[in-house]
């Protein structure tokens, strides 16, 4: 119990912030929405990893570091990925996923 | 109700009707404008539960840079007044039984479960002890991975710099 907030909470906020990340996942085409509601998901993962480590875990700081290195990894992952998107944009000029059916350019 | 139940409940208000139209607005700047409301308030959930290094990093990292980032590259691949069309309503429903179902199960385990809560100090984490943590290799240390992330955004870089660079054929 966090000062009257139970963990319970946190777990379900940050399952309610996955699913519509998946939601969003599903029904986008757009390369750049997929991929914000990619951040979407990592970001509720984080939430978890924060409240476990305060609420039932609060001798050591594994929850945070996790989140710090979750952090650093969905920085290079966007990076990477908005490389990709505007190599893509240049060669075909749109980002539909559907209509990019062929691996040969 | 308590004023961390009352702060709790706005954050998680914001987030939910943020993501939401997250994932629903037509034009796609707005919806990025809508990504940077859900990450600031996330990161007011980390000052609440008093992580402020954490909190921190997520305001510089995540809403200053990744979504400046993406806004950068809307701009780059897309007209600003375009609007995203409707996807079809067969697709948006299955979609959604999808995500409801997965979130109802979720939702219920986790309201049968019995977790052990424990009443904590609220002192703030010092920075002291995040700095040797990191580099700490002794139990409960991440010297490796903090190696491995490093090496890793390295790699990151050079690999987006080829990706984005302009062929000369």
């Amino acid at each position: 119990m966090f000062e009257g907030v139970p963990v319970h909470w946190f777990l379900v906020l940050a399952t309610t912030m996955f699913f519509i990340g998946i939601y969003g996942f599903l029904v986008r085409k757009n390369l750049i929405t997929m991929l914000m509601s990619l951040e979407l998901i990592l970001n509720s993962v984080c939430i978890n990893f924060v409240a476990f480590n305060k609420i039932l875990f609060p001798e050591h700081l594994e929850g945070m570091f996790f989140t710090l290195f979750i952090i650093a990894v969905a920085a290079a992952e966007a990076s990477v990925a908005i490389a990709i998107i505007i190599n893509i944009y240049r060669r075909l000029v749109n980002i539909d996923v559907e209509k990019m059916n062929e691996m040969k350019y | 109700m308590t004023n961390n139940q009352f702060m709790f409940l706005v954050f998680s208000v914001v987030i939910v009707v943020f993501s939401l139209l997250t994932v629903t607005s037509r034009r796609i700047l707005r919806a990025a404008t809508f990504l940077l409301f859900v990450l600031v308030s996330t990161s007011g959930l980390y000052f609440l539960l008093r992580f402020n290094f954490l909190a921190a990093i997520q305001l510089t990292l995540y809403a200053g840079g990744i979504v400046v980032l993406i806004i950068f590259s809307i701009l780059l691949t897309s007209h600003i007044s375009e609007k995203l069309a409707v996807p079809p309503v067969t697709k948006r429903i299955y979609a959604a039984i999808a995500a409801i179902a997965g979130a109802v199960l979720c939702i219920l385990t986790i309201l049968q479960t019995q977790f052990v809560q424990k009443t904590l100090d609220p002192a703030r984490v010092h920075i002291r002890t995040i700095g040797e943590g990191m580099l700490s290799t002794g139990k409960y240390g991440y010297a490796l991975p903090f190696e491995v992330i490093s090496v890793l955004l390295l790699a990151a870089m050079i690999g987006s710099i080829i990706l984005a660079k302009k062929r000369k054929d």
